[in-house]
């Protein structure tokens, strides 16, 4: 199992930073164009988890475990995050009957 | 080597689906499988405490948590209107800038050293409790009253008001 890792590792670390910018670009983006609250919170779970990897290639990188117990700390708020924020768009949901959000604009200027 | 790509390109395939599906129900299955991808992505480093907490956390609690949303408010086909192409090609454009920032900087420095792991038990669950419960023992403490507070405040703000109704 460890050599087969140390096998697999050898990847330049620009190819990690390549992909989740990639990754991340692609949840901007979906947080642009989507309309459904829904598909908007699941493209910040995508940007989130983008960053996680990311974290997890350096910390590996540099051989330091810090990289990973701050992941550790993100996935905890990406839960709780997502706890509230979903009761949030169910609530969204009761009031207004629909989770478009161009119906909530009013805080929009 | 070329382990990494492939799921690479999954990643990448998997979660412009995501954004791309029109059924919201395929887009939360196409996130399931992104997240996997991601789950091998930290098992190829690895990182088998977070692969292991991935895979819990994300794929288990947090993406069922989404079906289960989404199934509760039982949306029509046609309650997903579209953005004009308009926003949707400024959106991109938006998207497409930072990506360049990005790459363009990763150009500017030539090397690239390669991710190799020294210590093999870095990420494992062993050392990991070490320096979480020595050195990031009050972070941890304070991130379970975050936890608390954030399923009081779903629950409060998921409960309808009765004086209201």
């Amino acid at each position: 199992m460890e050599t087969l890792t140390r096998n697999i590792q050898a990847i330049p670390l620009n190819h990690y930073i390549l992909l989740c910018s990639i990754i991340f670009a692609i949840g901007v983006i979906g947080v642009l164009i989507r309309r459904n609250a829904i598909v908007i919170f699941m493209s910040v779970e995508l940007m989130l988890n983008s960053v996680n990897l990311l974290l997890t290639a350096f910390s590996v990188y540099r051989g330091d475990a810090t990289g990973q117990v701050f992941v550790f700390f993100i996935m905890a708020l990406a839960a709780a995050e997502v706890a509230v924020g979903l009761a949030i768009i169910v609530m969204i949901y009761r009031n207004t009957n629909s989770i478009d959000i161009n119906v909530l604009n009013r805080l929009k200027w | 080597m070329s382990t990494f790509y492939f799921i690479a390109f999954l990643s990448i395939f998997f979660s412009i689906l995501v954004i791309t599906a029109k059924n919201p129900v395929h887009s939360i299955l196409y996130l399931v499988l992104t997240f996997f991808t991601f789950t091998i992505h930290y098992i190829l480093m690895n990182a088998q405490f977070l692969a292991v907490v991935n895979f819990i956390v994300y794929m288990g609690a947090i993406l069922v948590l989404f079906l289960y949303t989404l199934m509760l408010i039982n949306l029509n086909k046609e309650s997903e209107p579209r953005k004009s192409s308009m926003v949707k090609f400024a959106a991109v454009i938006g998207g497409g800038c930072f990506l360049v920032t990005i790459v363009a900087a990763l150009k500017a420095f030539k090397v690239s050293q390669p991710v190799i792991l020294n210590d093999p038990n870095l990420g494992l669950v062993k050392n990991l409790g070490k320096i979480l419960f020595n050195e990031y023992l009050l972070p941890f403490e304070v991130s379970s009253i975050l936890l608390l507070s954030a399923m009081v405040g779903a629950v409060l703000l998921a409960t309808k008001d009765p004086k209201t109704t």
